[in-house]
C-alpha cells in the first residue's frame, strides 16, 4: 500500500482537479436528463475524490509538502501545484461540503434546472485548484473557473430574486478580477516572478526605493481578496446573494468567501516579510472588525433564517480577518481551527434552513423563487411503494423534528461559539493565544482588546439571534404537521453534525494539527526551499535504436 | 509613449469605473468592459515597453530586457483577455435574463 502511494506520489495531487473536471465533462455527454445516474456519478466522484485527498494529507503530515510541475519547468519558470498542509486541509473541507451539497440536492434542488451536477463538480474543481496552486496567475484562473460556476450555480433555479441577486454578485466579481490582475502584474513588476515560492524569497531583496510598489500591489490584490471573502465595505452583494441561492449552491458559497480568506492568509505570510512584516495589520484588524460587527449587526436585525445565516458568514470572515491581523503564528493556530468548524456549521445551516423554511411554508415553494421547479420535475405520485402500499422514497423521516431541533441547535452553538463545541475551543484558543502575545507597545495592546471585544460581542449577538429563530421556528410550531425529511437531505445534514462532533472530541489533535498548519505557514523560507528545489521529471531514456540514428547523423 | 500609454490606461480605468457606478446595466456592462481593456493595458505595460524588440531568443544578442521585450506579460494579457471576453458575455445573459423578468433595464430591478 505504502508502496504504491509512493509511487503514485507527486502524481496524486492532480486527482482533485482532474478528476472533478472528467466527471463534470461525462456529465454533460449524457444530455440534460438521467437525474439519478448524475447524482449516482456526483457522489461516487466525491467519494473517490475525498480517499484521494485523505491519502495525500496523510502523506503530507508524514513527509512533507508534496509539488507537482505539470509542464515539467523548473519551479519559478513553469506552473507549480503545492499540497502543503493548509492547502490539503482546505481542499479536503471542499471536498468534504462538495458531496454533502451535491447529495442534498437529489432530494430536490437539482431539478430545479439543468446541469446542476456538473456546475457542482466544476466548484469542487475550481476551489481545489485556487487551494493547490503555487502561482499567482494561476490563481487567478483558478477563481474565474470556481466564479464562473458559481454564477451558474447561483443563478440555478432562475427566478427574479436569483437574477436581481446575480446582476451584482457578477458584476462585483467582474471588478473584483480587474483589481487582482492589477496587483498580481504590479506583483511581478516589482519582484519579476509570480511563482509564490519565489516571490517569498525576492520581496527579500526588493530595494528600498521600490518598497512602495510592493506594497501597492499587494494592497490591491488584497482588496480583490477581501471582496471575495465578503469584507466590509465591498460585501453588499453577499447577503442577497447567498439569501436567494437554492440550499446547496449556498452550502458552497459558505466555502467560496473562505477562499479569499484563504489566499490572504497564504500570501499574508509569504510577502510581508523582512521591512514589510507590519504593512496592513492595522487596517485588516479594522476591516475585520468592521466586517463581523456588520454581520453581527444584521443577524439581529435579519427575520429570515436564511438572511441570518448569510450574515453569519460575515461574521466568520470578519473574525478570521481580524484574527489573521496579528500575524501571529499562535493566533492563525486557532483561526485555522475557527475557519474550519464554522465553514462547516454555516453550510449545515444553509442546509437545514431550506428544510426548516419549507415546513413552515406547509412544504411548498413560493413560486416565484422557483419558477422551473414546476410539478413536471416532482416526483410522480403512487411509484416506488413498500408492502404497505406507502411511499418508499420521500417518506418523512420519523421524529425528523427532533433530528432538526437538535440539529439546529447543534449548528446554533457553532456558529455562536458557544460551549462545549468545536467553535468554542477555536475561539478560545485565539483569545487565549491573542492575550498572551507579548504587548510590545501600547497599540498591540489596544488590538488585542478590540480582537477580544469582537470576538466575545459577536458571539453574544449571534446567541440572541438564532434562540430566538429557534424558538420561532421550533418552539412555537404546534400546530404545524410533522415536517418532511427525506433520507437524501437528512444524511447531509447529519454527516456535517457528525464532522462538526468528531471536530470537538478530537480537538486535542485537531488542535495540534492546526498549531502545525501556522508553524509552516509562518515559515515561508522552507516552503519556498521546498517549492524551488523540486526536481524535474528527467527525460525517458532514448531506445536503442534512436541513439544509433543519431550517432550515425554526424 | 510612456505618457501616452498610462493617459490611456488612466482615461480607459476612470471611465470605466464612472460607468460601473451608473444605474443602468447596459452602461455597466460597457464599464466592466472599458475596465478590463485598461487592465489589459496596464499588464502589458508592465514588462517595461519597448518598441521593435522581439520576446524570443535570438542567436548572439545578449540576453537582457534591455534587448528583448518581456514575454510573460504578452502571455498573462492574452490570457485575461480571453477570460474577460467569457466573463463579459455571460454578464450579458444575465443582464438580458433580469431585463426579462423585472421588465426595467436598472440593476436593481425596480424603477
Amino acid at each position: 500500500m505504502r508502496a504504491l502511494i509512493s509511487w503514485a506520489m507527486p502524481h496524486l495531487i492532480v486527482v482533485p482537479i482532474l478528476l472533478p473536471l472528467i466527471t463534470a465533462g461525462c456529465m454533460l455527454a449524457l444530455g440534460e436528463g438521467r437525474r439519478p445516474l448524475k447524482s449516482a456519478m456526483s457522489t461516487i466522484s466525491g467519494l473517490l475524490n475525498l480517499g484521494v485527498v485523505l491519502v495525500l494529507a496523510w502523506w503530507v503530515l508524514e513527509n512533507g509538502p508534496v509539488v507537482y510541475l505539470p509542464g515539467n519547468w523548473p519551479a519559478p519558470f513553469g506552473i507549480v501545484l503545492v499540497a502543503d498542509q493548509l492547502s490539503v486541509l482546505m481542499v479536503l473541507l471542499s471536498v468534504v461540503i462538495g458531496i454533502c451539497a451535491l447529495f442534498y440536492s437529489s432530494a430536490r434542488w437539482e431539478k430545479a434546472g439543468v446541469h446542476f451536477h456538473p456546475l457542482g463538480q466544476l466548484q469542487v474543481m475550481g476551489l481545489s485548484g485556487a487551494f493547490l496552486t503555487g502561482d499567482l496567475f494561476n490563481l487567478f484562473v483558478f477563481f474565474e473557473i470556481l466564479l464562473a460556476a458559481s454564477y451558474g450555480l447561483l443563478l440555478h433555479g432562475s427566478g427574479r430574486p436569483r437574477v436581481s441577486a446575480a446582476v451584482h454578485y457578477v458584476a462585483i466579481n467582474i471588478a473584483a478580477s480587474s483589481l487582482f490582475l492589477v496587483g498580481a502584474t504590479t506583483l511581478y513588476g516589482v519582484t519579476g516572478t509570480l511563482t509564490m515560492a519565489h516571490l517569498a524569497q525576492r520581496v527579500l531583496e526588493v530595494p528600498e526605493a521600490d518598497r512602495w510598489l510592493l506594497h501597492t500591489g499587494s494592497g490591491v490584490l488584497a482588496v480583490a481578496f477581501l471582496t471575495k471573502a465578503g469584507a466590509w465595505p465591498l460585501n453588499f452583494w453577499l447577503v442577497p446573494a447567498y439569501r436567494s441561492a437554492t440550499a446547496p449552491v449556498a452550502a458552497f458559497f459558505a466555502l467560496l468567501t473562505k477562499v479569499g480568506v484563504y489566499a490572504i492568509l497564504r500570501l499574508s505570510t509569504l510577502l510581508y516579510a523582512g521591512q514589510s512584516e507590519t504593512y496592513g495589520r492595522t487596517s485588516l484588524l479594522a476591516f475585520g472588525t468592521i466586517t463581523a460587527a456588520f454581520g453581527a449587526l444584521g443577524m439581529l436585525g435579519s427575520k429570515r433564517l436564511a438572511s441570518i445565516t448569510a450574515f453569519s458568514i460575515a461574521v466568520s470572515s470578519g473574525t478570521l480577518l481580524a484574527a489573521l491581523s496579528f500575524r501571529s503564528e499562535a493566533v492563525t493556530g486557532g483561526a485555522i481551527f475557527y475557519l474550519v468548524s464554522s465553514t462547516i456549521g454555516i453550510s449545515a445551516l444553509f442546509l437545514l434552513t431550506d428544510v426548516v423554511e419549507r415546513w413552515r411554508n406547509s412544504g411548498s415553494t413560493d413560486p416565484d423563487e422557483a419558477p422551473f421547479l414546476s410539478a413536471r420535475f416532482l416526483e410522480v405520485e403512487n411509484v416506488n411503494l413498500d408492502d404497505d402500499e406507502e411511499r418508499l422514497v420521500g417518506r418523512p423521516i420519523p421524529a425528523s423534528i427532533a433530528f432538526l431541533a437538535l440539529a439546529f441547535m447543534t449548528f446554533a452553538l457553532i456558529i455562536a461559539g458557544l460551549p462545549p463545541l468545536s467553535s468554542f475551543l477555536a475561539k478560545s484558543l485565539m483569545l487565549s493565544e491573542a492575550m498572551a502575545l507579548p504587548a510590545v507597545s501600547g497599540a498591540l495592546q489596544g488590538q488585542v482588546w478590540l480582537f477580544v471585544a469582537v470576538l466575545l460581542g459577536t458571539g453574544l449577538m449571534s446567541l440572541i439571534t438564532l434562540s430566538r429563530a429557534g424558538i420561532r421556528n421550533f418552539w412555537s410550531s404546534v400546530h404545524r404537521d410533522p415536517p418532511m425529511l427525506r433520507l437524501a437531505e437528512g444524511l447531509p445534514v447529519a454527516v456535517l453534525l457528525l464532522v462538526s462532533i468528531a471536530l470537538t472530541v478530537a480537538a486535542g489533535p485537531v488542535t495540534r494539527y492546526a498549531q502545525q498548519i501556522a508553524r509552516e505557514l509562518h515559515d515561508p523560507a522552507s516552503y519556498a526551499e521546498a517549492v524551488l528545489s523540486a526536481a524535474t521529471v528527467p527525460p525517458p531514456a532514448k531506445k536503442r535504436s534512436d541513439v544509433e540514428v543519431e550517432e550515425v547523423v554526424p | 509613449m510612456e505618457l501616452v500609454l498610462s493617459l490611456g490606461i488612466g482615461i480607459m480605468a476612470g471611465s470605466g469605473v464612472w460607468l460601473l457606478l451608473r444605474p443602468r446595466t447596459f452602461q455597466v456592462v460597457i464599464g466592466l468592459s472599458m475596465l478590463s481593456y485598461a487592465v489589459n493595458l496596464f499588464i502589458f505595460s508592465i514588462g517595461s515597453l519597448a518598441i521593435d524588440k522581439v520576446p524570443v531568443i535570438v542567436d548572439g544578442v545578449p540576453l537582457d530586457l534591455e534587448n528583448y521585450s518581456d514575454p510573460l506579460p504578452q502571455a498573462l494579457v492574452l490570457t485575461a483577455i480571453v477570460i474577460g471576453f467569457a466573463m463579459t458575455a455571460l454578464f450579458l445573459v444575465v443582464l438580458l435574463a433580469s431585463r426579462g423578468l423585472t421588465g426595467t433595464d436598472h440593476v436593481d430591478g425596480v424603477g
